[in-house]
């Protein structure tokens, strides 16, 4: 089991400058996420944007901030468990909590802070009346393993990199790939969309646009769907349905933890530290909401700050405590290296 | 005065005419969500980028609205419940020539 001080659910700014502040107060985080990368949306939307209001930075694209982010916790060497989700939670007898994720990965910690954002970001599924029912029965939201669909019909639907690179690459594994767009045009790389172009034109790949998978059919699992072009209704035999239409975040299984929520956000009793209803869990950034609550990351770093205050206070109750400054204190790394300010050079006049 | 009237048709049909501003660069989601007319976390997830169409509208009167740009109209290209009239109403900015337009919030996604 993975011990730590802080468990911080979600690796956008906010949780990892959490990092930063808990490392200045000897606190040992951990991190876990749902998407394979740290930062968040703005890795995952985001990331070639600039922003304008982080202070200090005139200007500064979304993945240049997480990569200074990472930078600048590296010393407090945090641990990731990254591409999983936080599960369920079970709070011990001793204050202390678990918190186990949907791959079965379980953390042991003293504090938890949930800067979990809007949520955790899942698959996008289209309005298809049935698609619940094949799910793992022949729908998949996501590729893993792409060996499963050797000498497989497969049907994708997507107009955007994901669709088109799997295409590509199922091209040589699967029976048939039938890939189905609304538009003619796609969204992807260009190189993507000139290779699916020439699959197409090999007769490698079935191209149907500009249309749209309407219904799916089969017993047990799924075997075939149909696909409306226009006023033509075109019928698909297949063993997979992969619709890939990007991600958007949910609030998931967070909503289920006994937390005060509150448009779709997790109520925090105060701003003193961003506490949740349930002693010992603290919510900060985006996902949490109070009176006069804005969604910035400035706020989030701010909040982060506070709520590291008081997890110190938590863990370590009859231990005294006053805020250094990283200017004076330096920043002593647990992986031993230590960044301060130059002493000043003191040389006599003779 | 720089106020001109937006009727906005909620997710449960519901029509709300409000004053919308157009000397503050905002655009029809963000009125949409400074009058509360969609849940929080239901409109505007991506911040307004033109990357999630959780603001998806159909535009229903037929006022001449600026040209979808690219980015907008890719998003549309994946986005679900679309029809001819469906614009991202993050990219509908607020100015003098919408002055009784109505638009109507597409099913949540």
């Amino acid at each position: 089991m993975i011990q730590t001080d802080i468990l911080i659910i979600g690796a956008g700014p906010t949780g990892l400058f959490a990092v930063f502040e808990a490392g200045l107060l000897k606190l040992k985080c951990h991190l876990i996420d749902a998407l394979p990368q740290p930062g968040g949306q703005l890795a995952e939307l985001y990331p070639k944007k600039p922003i304008y209001d982080i202070p200090g930075f005139p200007e500064i694209l979304a993945g240049d901030l997480v990569d200074n982010l990472m930078k600048q916790i590296e010393p407090f060497q945090p641990g990731f468990t990254l591409g999983e989700r936080a599960e369920t939670i079970d709070k011990l007898e001793d204050g202390t909590f678990i918190v186990t994720t949907d791959k079965g990965t379980k953390h042991h910690a003293k504090v938890i802070a949930i800067a979990g954002g809007l949520g955790s970001f899942e698959p996008r599924k289209p309005p298809i009346s049935n698609l619940a029912y094949y799910e793992d029965k022949g729908v998949v939201y996501m590729v893993k393993d792409p060996e499963i669909y050797r000498d497989k019909k497969v049907v994708i639907s997507g107009g955007g990199d994901s669709a088109l690179d799997w295409t590509i690459y199922l091209a040589d594994i699967a029976k048939s790939v039938t890939l189905v767009h609304r538009r003619n045009e796609f969204r992807g790389a260009l190189d993507s969309v000139d290779k699916v172009q020439e699959l197409k034109n090999a007769g490698k790949v079935e191209l149907i646009t500009p249309a749209e998978v309407v219904a799916l059919a089969g017993d047990e699992k799924l075997e075939a769907v149909t696909i409306q072009r226009g006023s033509e209704i075109i019928e698909r035999h297949c063993d997979y349905f992969i619709p890939l239409f990007g991600l958007a975040p949910k609030l998931g299984p967070i909503a289920d933890w006994g937390l005060e929520i509150e448009k779709n956000a997790i109520k925090v009793d105060n701003t003193l530290d961003y506490q949740t209803n349930i002693p010992g869990i603290y919510a900060i950034g985006d996902i949490n909401t109070y009176p006069g609550k804005l969604k910035l990351i400035l706020c989030g770093f701010h909040e982060a700050t506070l709520m590291c205050q008081s997890a110190y206070q938590r863990i370590f109750p009859n231990k005294r405590y006053v805020l250094k400054y990283t200017t004076v204190g330096g920043v002593q790394g647990f992986d031993g290296s230590k960044k301060e300010a130059p002493k000043a050079v003191v040389k006599m006049i003779e | 005065m720089n106020d001109i009237k937006i009727t906005i048709i909620d997710r449960e049909g519901k029509s709300h005419t409000v004053n919308a501003p157009t000397d503050m660069n905002m655009n029809v989601m963000e009125l949409i969500r400074s009058y509360e007319l969609a849940p929080e976390g239901s409109i505007g997830i991506c911040g307004g980028m033109a990357m999630c169409a959780s603001c998806q509208c159909y535009v229903i009167s037929d006022h001449e609205l600026p040209e979808m740009d690219q980015d907008e109209d890719l998003m549309l290209s994946e986005a679900f419940f679309v029809k001819d009239n469906s614009r991202l109403s993050c990219q509908l900015f607020i100015t003098d020539a919408m002055d009784g337009l109505e638009v109507e919030l597409a099913p949540e996604a």
